[in-house]
């Protein structure tokens, strides 16, 4: 069930719920309360990033809640992509948590804001930053190999 | 509060601008200028064994890229309706010095190959069976009306 692919519904609804939390951080601004709701995306977040986006508890209430009044999905489609969009859903909150700890309260909103951003390009467009960003990865990789000597 | 409120719709408008910017630039055809210099050389896909016969609808995939796989599903398909056309569908990731070749910057990135064994158009970003069929056409076009007009004007 697993290799056949996942519920494509589950991450988008998934993906709303944190855009809604992500909005919320933004309005709270530079405040602890921000701060905290940052940390409860980011460990959500860190749990898709590893688990894949269907262990999150926005993947659990997902299944719990939505999909048995739902008809079954047409299509499956691969885990892999939502995943990576966890991942770097991950990463800039988790930039945002710690600089909004060590360094300034204003960096909170402000990685919320670019996680939001992302989020909704991802949701509404089909855009997915991350998937931008990997080519930048695979042709450092290509002039390694190459300038390496291989 | 009122800033916070000023910074939220500001990255919501934000987001639509880019958004639509860039799906305004999915799957476009364009025509490609390093035809001449692949018929100098041999083309960097020389040693995948393509077939010469035909137009091969070259996809460079990533596995994180869910267009990637709508793209694969209408390439399939117009290749299957259509005998001329081949569709071959390579990982990235397994095709780095390629992908750095082509210069592919984003996934899905199609590069359609002529009979004639030169890249002629391509597209990135996913493709509807309408801009599919229109790759198709022009590398038909191109073809058929000798290709070195094109190439000496640049």
């Amino acid at each position: 069930m697993t290799t056949q692919g996942i519920d494509p519904r589950g991450p988008r609804v998934g993906a709303g719920i944190t855009a809604f939390l992500l909005a919320i951080v933004v309005l709270l601004g530079a405040t602890p309360e921000a701060w905290g709701l940052l940390v409860l995306v980011t460990v959500g977040f860190g749990i898709g990033a590893v688990w894949g986006p269907g262990a999150t508890w926005q993947g659990r209430l997902y299944r719990r809640w939505i999909a048995p009044r739902l008809d079954p999905p047409t299509e499956r489609e691969d885990p892999r992509p939502p995943r990576f969009a966890q991942q770097v859903g991950f990463v800039i909150c988790l930039i945002g948590v710690v600089l909004g700890l060590t360094w300034s309260a204003g960096a909170v909103p402000v990685a919320a804001a670019i996680a939001l951003m992302a989020a909704l390009l991802n949701a509404a467009f089909g855009l997915c930053l991350g998937c931008e960003l990997y080519m930048f990865g695979q042709r450092l990789r290509a002039r390694q190999s190459t300038s390496g000597g291989r | 509060m009122t800033d916070n409120l000023w910074m939220l719709l500001a990255v919501l408008a934000l987001s639509v601008v880019v958004g639509v910017w860039w799906r305004s630039r999915q799957g476009v055809v364009r025509t490609s200028d390093t035809g001449p210099a692949q018929r100098a050389g041999a083309a960097p896909w020389a040693d995948l064994g393509l077939p010469h016969d035909r137009i091969v609808l070259m996809q460079m995939s990533a596995e994180i890229c869910s267009a990637c796989r709508q793209t694969a599903r209408v390439l399939s398909e117009v290749a299957a309706a259509d005998e001329g056309v081949v569709h071959v569908e390579l990982d990235v990731a397994e095709h780095r010095d390629l992908a750095a070749a082509l210069r592919v910057l984003r996934t899905p990135t199609v590069v359609v190959v002529g009979t004639d064994g030169t890249e002629v158009v391509r597209a990135s970003g996913a493709m509807t069976p309408t801009q599919a069929r229109e790759a198709v056409a022009r590398a038909r076009a191109e073809i058929s009306t000798p290709a070195q007009n094109t190439g000496a004007e640049r």
